[in-house]
């Protein structure tokens, strides 16, 4: 097993600050935009974006919610573990909002299919478009794509993309595994 | 641990505390899933249940259903008063006939001790164990702890006192497993008649006095008298049981503490306890019912992973 550093702590800094500032533009107050961070690893991205648009881009006032789709994968029982949920936290009705759903790495497109089936629980959004921190282009099993990306790769499926978080991890830091 | 330690859910006793603990948070998980707007989710759509029910119910069919049909699991209901077995057909020839409809699990209620037990070594199937005699109600001990982990925030170390017809009951024997598989210390209360011979075997503490067993608890968990399992007479009027082991609010407020009221239902009312205290706030019943739902969604959805 080789780890290769894909992204250091000064790249994901910069690479966060501009998508805060693409969020920015479309979104302007995020007074009808809701930002979801896909459980259990898009839930830093969303918080660590929140924090840049609060502090450094003094947005007021952003519904943040966190949500857990476990319950709708489509791999349920195709596995040998059995899948384990994280919590979900919505605070707000989706109806009728701009929703980002937010996740670190793109890679099959399933669990982005999984959030929007689940992200149906919660209401009928307005629009839903996608964020995304790695996008490994060339590996999709379905057509979805990322409205903002932070980094496009090109691994092949043996190689697995690891994202670290400070908060998370003790450092931000992005490697690619090859196992 | 992320996965169960055993196949099916026939009683406490072949569980592991790491499992009770893995069954706690996939229902919590659950338990937010409930109090959606939406409350159902896609998990188990491939998958078909069959509650074969040998033995009346309304509650713990209703939850068991409620719990499948939230997961969007096929449901397949099965009285043993319209069917068959009345025509001679045995247990496993039912199962049997059952399953070659192609059904992933079985739940099942029964009034022979070890039922599950049996038909989990002749069937190809997960059983989940809703009731068999006298002997278990794994999912009832279940929501029992959970709802005291809920209201006290632990169940270990916590004084549980389990008061009534303990000898017939299978609610009894599952949340002694279960209670003390946890770490709580538990006592049962009842007219000396209605406590099982070998009761001491199980590491429990025995009290006949209601008013010192309720002052050493934190939690009481009144269990109905089952006249229907009473073949002889344990206790000389149903008055007398009331004075001696039922509980009113005038015992409950002389206690210098607030105890927590449970009840597996049905409840009679004015027997093992009175209304007032069935529905004040230091009563969970309710709470119970609710939780039960998640806790089945939860032993369900963990079962049906183990199915391949």
């Amino acid at each position: 097993m080789s780890e290769k550093v894909l992204l250091s702590s000064k790249e994901i800094n910069i690479i966060l600050h501009r998508l805060a500032c693409q969020l920015l533009e479309t979104h302007l107050n995020f007074d009808n935009t809701v930002l979801i961070g896909i459980q259990p690893r898009g839930k830093f991205l969303a918080q660590r974006l929140t924090k840049i648009l609060k502090e450094e881009y003094k947005v007021k006032h952003i519904d943040v919610g966190f949500l857990d789709i476990t319950f709708y994968r489509d791999d349920f029982r195709r596995g040998d573990k059995t899948l384990e949920a994280t919590k979900t936290k919505i605070d707000f009705l989706v109806e009728d909002k701009n929703v980002v759903l937010i996740d670190d790495v793109l890679y099959t497109g399933r669990s982005i299919n999984a959030a929007l089936t689940a992200l149906q629980s919660f209401g009928r959004p307005k629009d839903v478009e996608l964020l995304c921190l790695i996008d490994r282009r060339f590996s999709r099993h379905l057509p979805i794509q990322p409205n903002y990306r932070g980094r496009q790769v090109d691994a092949i499926n043996d190689e697995k993309v690891k994202v670290m978080w400070k908060e998370n991890d003790g450092e931000d830091i992005i490697y690619l595994v090859n196992r | 641990m992320s996965e169960l330690s055993v196949k099916h859910l026939l009683g406490i006793k072949y569980l592991k505390e790491t499992d009770i603990q893995l069954i706690f948070e996939t229902a919590d998980h659950f338990k937010e899933v409930i109090n959606r707007s939406i409350k159902k989710v896609p998990s188990l759509r491939d998958i078909t249940i069959a509650n074969i029910f040998f033995e009346n119910s309304t509650r713990t069919k209703l939850s068991f259903e409620l719990a499948e049909k939230r997961l969007s699991a096929d449901v397949l209901n099965f009285s043993a008063s319209q069917s068959s077995v009345k025509k001679g057909e045995t247990l496993i020839d039912t199962v049997n006939n059952i399953l070659s409809m192609k059904v992933d699990m079985v739940v099942m209620r029964h009034p022979n001790p070890g039922a599950g037990i049996f038909l989990s070594k002749h069937v190809n199937a997960s059983i989940v164990n809703a009731g068999d005699g006298a002997h278990e109600h794994p999912t009832q001990a279940l929501l029992d702890s959970y709802s005291i982990r809920e209201k006290l925030g632990d169940v270990a170390g916590k004084n549980v006192v389990i008061v009534g017809d303990i000898l017939h009951s299978r609610v009894a024997l599952s949340n002694i497993f279960a209670l003390k598989l946890q770490g709580a210390n538990v006592k049962v209360c009842g007219p000396k008649t209605l406590l099982p011979k070998y009761i001491d075997s199980l590491g429990v503490g025995v009290e006949t006095d209601l008013r010192k067993a309720l002052e050493w608890c934190d939690v009481a968990n009144m269990l109905r008298i089952q006249n229907e399992r009473l073949d002889i007479s344990y206790f000389p009027t149903t008055r007398e049981y009331t004075q001696q082991f039922g509980v009113n609010k005038k015992l409950l407020d002389s206690l210098d503490k607030e105890i927590v009221i449970m009840h597996p239902g049905p409840i009679n009312r004015g027997v093992e306890i009175t209304s007032d205290v069935a529905d004040s706030k230091q009563s969970i019943i309710l709470n119970q019912v609710e939780n039960g739902v998640a806790i089945r969604m939860a032993v369900i959805y963990l079962l049906a992973s183990k199915i391949k």
